[in-house]
């Protein structure tokens, strides 16, 4: 097989862009599963969502999708908090999360797959902005603006996110409250208050990861099923808990995907998140930088 | 048979940075009353995990009737005659009572005794295990119907349940009252006298003195005394480490 | 009541289903049958690794397509009488089963059931990729006209996929009630408390996974000659990770009434659905009733009869009638 430099050059650093995205599509179950232990797989449908709100907004409004998806944060926030709400009734304070719990976001996941397609039909959706289309040429390597853009926003969604978690109270609390819920009562704080404040976080950055992903790719319903794979892949093995450690998991998935995928073909490249996810699992289940 | 039953030798176990286990070494004899006492933290639990394969030890070695057993699945030590009671009780929850003791006695005594025994003789046997620990007229009822102090009584139970030739009681007695930790102590006693060898792992320092032959006092991961429970008891380092509290 | 006159009871019951089936006379009551009879199967299986041990499979459909992929190999490769074709689907895919068993069950239960979906996307893409039975095009199964002594084909899937649920009600039953079922419950219950009591955790959940996917397969295997098309995205659908979740779910999941029960109102009412509105909305109702379950009535239907008729609650019991405890 000829390699052409070229083609492996512009193949890394599209991986590289992939992999910024990724950390936005990621950062929710980094946050939910990772720091809350609660393992919601109907993730990637509730970016899917935010996809298809984005995409109305700006057929109907002609609103830039990124701009849309940030201001339909605070309803996804709330929405990602009454979701938390019901899930914490009836599981969590039994402590049967592990049988019901996934099979109740499974159940959501799938819902919401099948009142997309019943909302919108199984045809491909896309969005107009202007940075879709053209690209930036640095020498030899292309960089597609509406790969380019999406990844910067996504590393500024997780450099403020680190911010805050590092930062600010509530945000320590929620660090907090995977390790040392006693502590945390001590400290007049509710648990149940910082696990539905980060869960509703979580759901809001699902908001712009659908920008993103519309921007990058047509999308259709059924997309989501895809990312369940990729998500989990990359959280675990980045290592749960660990911010940096899901962003530099993003990056090593991007890069072998797109990598995989120029020189292989696409049709394997579902493949390799989820290889990636087994090999982790069965090798070395703390993941890269994992607690 | 000659030799002792558990010997436990340069036991380690570390959690990152914190020792939990500093190189134990101790040994049960065949039919020996022993009782393990320390503050809290001291490693009791990690001891008893350590040799009954709920945890890994990373040193030394745990040896069973002179077959080493520490690289060996917990089930398997089980099947070999080692049983324990959980200190916080794990009971099955979707099973009855009956059907809690069913689980060792088919899985752990059935293969210990080599034979197939009849659903009416296992029956038979539960209800014989019950009635020794005062919850026959729980039999039928779920784990979650039950109190705190019925729950260790059916911990208990379901250690027994495993035909154990070694049994370690986690702080079974906590909660309970005087006459009940009479009647366990009791009841341990009998069943030390048909042949099983127990080590008991207790805070009610009344039970412990009553029941053990010999005393052993762990602190922060260490052995500090092992002998008779009368002379343990006055060793000033043990007093200062542990009953100076 | 001893395994075998309940597996008399129901052949003879089974018998007087497809005799019913025939007296009406309409083909559609065997095509709509035989969806609802693999479901049964199905949810029978999931119900194995999921309800009595407690370890959740969102891969389910990869077992199903594995059986069905078996078919079309054979197919195109040398055609083979069907139930051949079963056996040879369920040894495939309980294979498979194992395979993951091998790869997930050292994981903790979450983890366990994203290895199982990754797993299925996996198989997925490697069959996608896999010419000879198509790829993503797909591949034609064309069904013949006719069977020996039963006449109609479609009969003859029904038949077959009547005698498979059979099988699976009673194996799921016989499980239930033997020393395999109280291990099952043990590690649904406390893994770490079965280990202390002697129970083989891996070597049961290795069983457990074996068998479920074996069933899968096995419905799986008659799929491609009953539909007559197969293709990836299909097979490896969703729906069918979805329904053999949420049939036993809904039913309930300690007991082999409770994937029997959920099987047949779930499959019919999406069956309705199809016909009278639309499959999708069908597949929402399936979806909405999963979470509603989930969330109010844990137990599933079962759970809730037990809860308002507490006399009707036998819960699993060692064989009173043998005289030897049963081995796995």
């Amino acid at each position: 097989m000829d390699v052409s430099i070229d083609l492996l050059i512009n193949a890394l650093v599209a991986g590289l862009l992939l992999g910024g995205f990724y950390a936005a599509v990621t950062i929710g179950v980094s946050i939910s599963f990772g720091i809350l232990d609660i393992v919601n797989i109907a993730h990637p449908a509730f970016i899917i969502l935010g996809s298809y709100i984005a995409y109305m907004l700006n057929t109907r409004l002609g609103i830039d999708p990124i701009v849309a998806s940030v201001v339909m944060m605070p309803a996804f926030y709330a929405l990602g908090g009454l979701i938390y709400q019901i899930y914490h009734a009836a599981f969590e304070r039994y402590g049967q999360e592990s049988l019901r719990g996934l099979a109740f976001f499974f159940g959501l996941l799938f819902i919401t797959e099948v009142v997309l397609i019943l909302a919108f039909g199984i045809d491909y959706r896309y969005v107009a902005a202007p940075y879709i289309g053209p690209s930036l040429h640095l020498g030899v390597v292309d960089l597609p603006l509406r790969m380019l853009v999406p990844c910067l926003v996504s590393l500024s969604v997780f450099i403020g996110l680190q911010i805050f978690l590092s930062g600010t109270f509530t945000g320590r609390a929620i660090m907090a409250v995977a390790q040392d819920q006693l502590a945390l009562r001590l400290m007049a704080c509710s648990p149940t208050r910082i696990k539905r404040i980060a869960f509703a976080i979580s759901i809001a950055t699902a908001s712009i990861a659908g920008a993103l992903l519309i921007v990058i790719q047509p999308v259709e319903p059924s997309i989501g099923r895809e990312y369940i794979g990729r998500v989990f892949a990359i959280c675990v093995l980045g290592g749960l808990g660990s911010l940096p450690g899901t962003l530099i998991g993003a990056m090593v998935v991007g890069i072998v995907e797109s990598l995989t995928s120029t020189f292989y073909g696409p049709s394997w490249a579902p493949a390799v998140a989820f290889g990636f996810l087994l090999l982790t699992l069965a090798l070395r289940p703390a993941g890269l930088l994992g607690r | 048979m000659s030799g002792p039953l558990l010997e436990v030798a340069n036991l380690g176990k570390r959690f990152g940075g914190f020792v939990a286990l500093d190189g134990i070494d101790l040994s049960v004899a065949r039919g020996e009353r022993v009782g393990l006492i320390g503050p809290n933290g001291s490693g009791k639990s990690t001891l008893v995990n350590c040799i009954c394969g709920t945890l890994a030890n990373d040193t030394g070695l745990v040896s069973f009737d002179g077959e080493r057993i520490d690289r060996l699945d917990t089930h398997e030590r089980t099947r070999r005659g080692i049983a324990r009671s959980f200190q916080l009780p794990r009971p099955f929850a979707s099973l009855t009572v009956a059907e809690n003791l069913l689980v060792p006695m088919l899985y752990a005594g059935n293969a210990r005794a080599g034979a197939r025994r009849s659903a009416t003789e296992l029956a038979a046997r539960g209800a014989d295990l019950l009635q020794l620990v005062g919850l026959a007229d729980k039999a039928g009822h779920r784990p979650r119907d039950l109190t705190q102090v019925e729950m260790r009584k059916l911990e208990l139970a379901r250690a027994m349940a495993a035909e154990p030739r070694l049994l370690i009681a986690d702080e079974s007695m906590a909660g309970l009252s005087q006459v009940e930790v009479a009647e366990i102590v009791a009841l341990l006693i009998a069943l030390n006298e048909r042949g099983v060898t127990i080590i008991l792992i207790e805070h009610v320092m009344r039970a412990v003195m009553q029941f053990s032959q010999r005393l052993i006092v762990l602190v922060s991961g260490a052995k500090i005394a092992d002998g008779a429970p009368d002379a343990v008891i006055r060793d000033p380092q043990v007093e200062r480490a542990y009953l100076g509290q | 009541m001893r395994s075998w006159v309940f597996f008399l009871i129901c052949v003879a019951f089974a018998a007087g289903v497809f005799g019913g089936a025939r007296l009406v006379g309409n083909d559609y009551a065997f095509f709509a049958g035989y969806v609802v009879l693999q479901f049964i199967v199905l949810a029978q299986a999931w119900n194995i690794l999921g309800g009595y041990t407690g370890y959740v499979n969102f891969g389910s459909a990869a077992f199903f397509a594995l059986g069905a992929y078996t078919a079309v190999f054979f197919h195109k490769f040398h055609p083979l009488p069907i139930p051949l074709l079963m056996l040879l689907g369920g040894s495939v895919s309980g294979l498979a089963g194992l395979g993951m068993g091998y790869l997930a069950l050292r994981l903790r239960g979450a983890f366990f059931a994203i290895a199982t979906l990754a797993l299925a996307v996996v198989l997925q893409t490697l069959v996608v990729n896999w010419n000879y039975v198509g790829g993503a095009r797909g591949a034609y199964v064309i069904r013949p006209e006719s069977v020996w002594l039963i006449g109609n084909y479609v009969q003859y899937l029904f038949l077959l996929m009547l005698a498979l649920a059979v099988l699976a009600i009673t194996t799921a039953r016989g499980i239930e009630r033997s020393r395999l079922g109280y291990g099952f419950a043990a590690i649904r219950d406390d893994e770490l408390a079965a280990e202390a009591c002697g129970v083989p955790t891996l070597r049961l959940k290795l069983i457990a996974t074996t068998l479920s996917g074996a069933f899968m397969g096995m419905a799986g295997a008659p799929f491609p000659y009953y539909i007559g098309y197969v293709q990836p995205a299909a097979a490896f659908g969703l729906d069918y990770a979805v329904n053999s979740i949420a049939m036993p779910m809904i039913g309930g999941t300690t007991t082999w009434i409770g994937p029997l029960v959920g099987a047949i109102l779930v499959a019919s009412l999406q069956q309705w659905a199809t016909v009278t509105i639309s499959s999708e909305l069908g597949l929402l109702v399936v979806g909405l009733l999963l979470v509603g379950f989930v969330v109010v009535a844990p137990g599933g239907i079962v759970g809730l009869v037990r809860k308002h008729f507490p006399a009707a609650s036998p819960g699993p019991r060692l064989g009173r009638e043998s005289k030897t405890a049963d081995a796995p």
